[in-house]
């Protein structure tokens, strides 16, 4: 890290008309374990990679319900992280009481990022240390919005943060086109995915990963451990897909199998496996066994 | 010179010091009513202490002043209908003719009310804040009529507790998602001064309740067209008139629709007549009248 005469205050700027102090911030967030978002024209879902800090800790959670139709993921410092998830669960709460009716997902992260911006322009505080993939729905629709230490805000059809989030979003760019028509299962094998790309060693398991998804008439679910498992096991099934293109899952081979193995139609793989290869593994999948109905946890 | 000691007591007056019967003690409180106890023995008139007027200088609402009488409104197919007349009373004085007590929250909702104008004045102070607050924030999402009526329940609740009510029958009325985002339905419901509310298909408040609810229950909808609603509103709206002294023959109506949001009509009259002869000659059948 650079050290700099214009970075010891947040209320100082340097001549380049950058507020380092606040870019500092932004770095914390960066350091946080990795967490993705994507929504569909119905779902919203978020994923995230969880850390432990050693082995005998319990993995840190990085999903927070915030109220029945929203939630959010937190990338950085986790106090601050919890902080504000109070602040939100608080706001959405009194909505509630006086309005009886949900908060729009948009008016609490706008006066969220108005709560962060205060942070940059007093010199007796500092910046949130924290952002927020905040998943709801609300009259208008799904939403997925990221925040961070700066007070800026912007909507998306999916985004990443966190520690290598850069390959998670290059995944997300590759495959958004599919999302807003996407079932449900399809989206949250999306973010895992996603997820997956995020991976520096190691693979996804039901401990270090958690799933939250949200929709039209599903409150937000937190989908941890057990409940997560069954959409591991399909990704690892995926990769034998991906990988040959040609055998037939082994989990598919319980029930009976619409698609014969070798009956799908798929080129060798070249890097990535061709998408007809992934849907047709798919229908396989879906038509077989499947993941299991989602539980709440 | 030493400084006098000044009350700013009520019971007192201004610039006066009274002697210790100037403190609430239970000795000046809870002593028995005595007859002249409130006129001094020797006519030291500013010394004099009502310990009534010891309490709280604060007033609270104990009557409304200028009122205005029932609120009707009903679903029918396309949305609502919500109908009143347009007199402000002064007691039995009538005395404003040309108030309007249906207000439009936002493109979905109105709210109407009886009671004191005064306060149905201030409420409407606060919803134009809240629409305010929704173009301010141009996201495209407005309040819909399930919560202006959640919204007003908790205003009147809370005034109630305080013992110092918004002397108001509201009436809230709109279509609008359910708060689930179900689409359009039609909303009606009711927000009394001591914040009792309920909604129902119909609603009525004053003398309404007792005159028009027996005509809503009869004849009332949720698939009406809306000439009949307009006919049974009309209906209603003379049988209020008939019946109630302080109304008068200056009625307007609101529409609120799916497609065309609010439309609050111009004022206009009923036909009525007073040549019934039950009217004309109460008693005239009548045994042993006179």
């Amino acid at each position: 890290m650079f050290r700099n005469q214009y970075d010891t205050d947040v209320t100082t700027w340097s001549p380049q008309g950058r507020l380092f102090q606040v870019e500092y911030a932004m770095e914390a967030v960066k350091q946080g374990s990795c967490a993705v978002g994507l929504k569909s024209d119905t779902h919203v879902v978020l994923a995230t990679l969880k850390r432990s800090q050693s082995e005998l800790s319990s993995f840190q959670r990085k999903v927070f319900k915030i109220d029945d139709h929203m939630g959010i993921a937190i990338a950085g410092l986790t106090g601050d992280g919890r902080s504000l998830c109070k602040y939100m669960r608080n706001e959405c709460i009194n909505h509630r009481y006086v309005y009886e009716s949900s908060m729009p997902v948009g008016r609490l992260v706008r006066q969220i990022a108005d709560k962060s911006q205060v942070c940059t322009q007093r010199s007796w505080k500092r910046p949130y240390g924290v952002g927020l993939l905040v998943a709801g729905l609300d009259s208008q629709g799904p939403h997925l919005f990221s925040t961070c230490p700066s007070g800026n805000y912007y909507e998306y059809k999916a985004m990443a943060i966190g520690a290598r989030s850069q390959a998670a979003k290059t995944y997300l760019e590759k495959h958004f086109e599919a999302f807003p028509g996407a079932s449900l299962d399809e989206l949250v094998r999306h973010g895992l995915r996603a997820l997956q790309s995020s991976l520096s060693e190691g693979e996804l398991t039901d401990a270090n990963c958690s799933v939250a998804v949200v929709g039209k008439d599903l409150a937000f679910t937190l989908l941890e451990d057990a409940a997560v498992q069954p959409y591991i096991a399909a990704l690892k099934e995926d990769e034998p897909m991906q990988a040959e293109g040609a055998a037939a899952p082994e989990a598919a081979a319980a029930a009976a199998p619409v698609v014969v193995p070798g009956a799908i139609e798929v080129e060798p793989t070249a890097a990535g496996g061709p998408d007809g290869g992934e849907a047709a593994a798919e229908r396989a999948l879906r038509e077989g066994e499947g993941p299991a109905p989602m539980e709440a946890d | 010179m030493l400084p006098r000691p000044t009350s700013h007591s009520k019971a007192l007056g201004p610039g006066v010091a009274g002697p210790e019967l100037a403190v609430a003690t239970s000795a000046v409180l809870d002593r028995p009513p005595q007859p002249g106890a409130h006129l001094p023995l020797s006519g030291a008139a500013p010394c004099a202490v009502d310990p009534a007027a010891l309490g709280d200088p604060r007033q609270h609402t104990k009557y409304p002043y200028v009122t205005g009488t029932s609120v009707l409104a009903i679903k029918y197919k396309d949305g609502v209908l919500v109908g009143c007349d347009t007199l402000g009373a002064y007691g039995s004085t009538k005395r404003y003719k040309n108030t309007q007590r249906i207000v439009r929250v936002n493109s979905k909702c109105v709210v109407a009310a009886g009671g004191e104008i005064s306060d149905f004045q201030y409420i409407s102070n606060l919803l134009d804040e809240l629409t305010t607050d929704d173009y301010r924030t141009d996201d495209g999402i407005e309040l819909t009529p399930a919560e202006v009526y959640a919204y007003l329940c908790r205003v009147m609740y809370n005034r109630r507790n305080k013992f110092d009510p918004l002397w108001n029958s509201l009436v809230v009325a709109g279509v609008g998602p359910g708060s689930n985002g179900e689409g359009g339905s039609a909303f009606v419901g009711m927000v009394g001064m001591i914040g009792t509310h309920y909604t129902d298909s119909h609603v009525t408040t004053g003398f309404a309740n007792q005159l028009a609810r027996p005509l809503f229950r009869e004849r009332q909808r949720d698939d009406m067209s809306e000439e009949e609603a307009l006919q049974l509103m009309y209906d209603a709206l003379k049988v209020c008139y008939y019946r109630d002294k302080c109304s008068i023959n200056k009625f307007q109506i609101a529409k609120v629709t799916g497609e065309g949001g609010v439309s609050i009509s111009e004022p206009f009259a009923l036909d009525m007549r007073w040549d019934y002869k039950m009217f004309a000659q109460p008693t005239k059948w009548a045994v042993g009248a006179w």
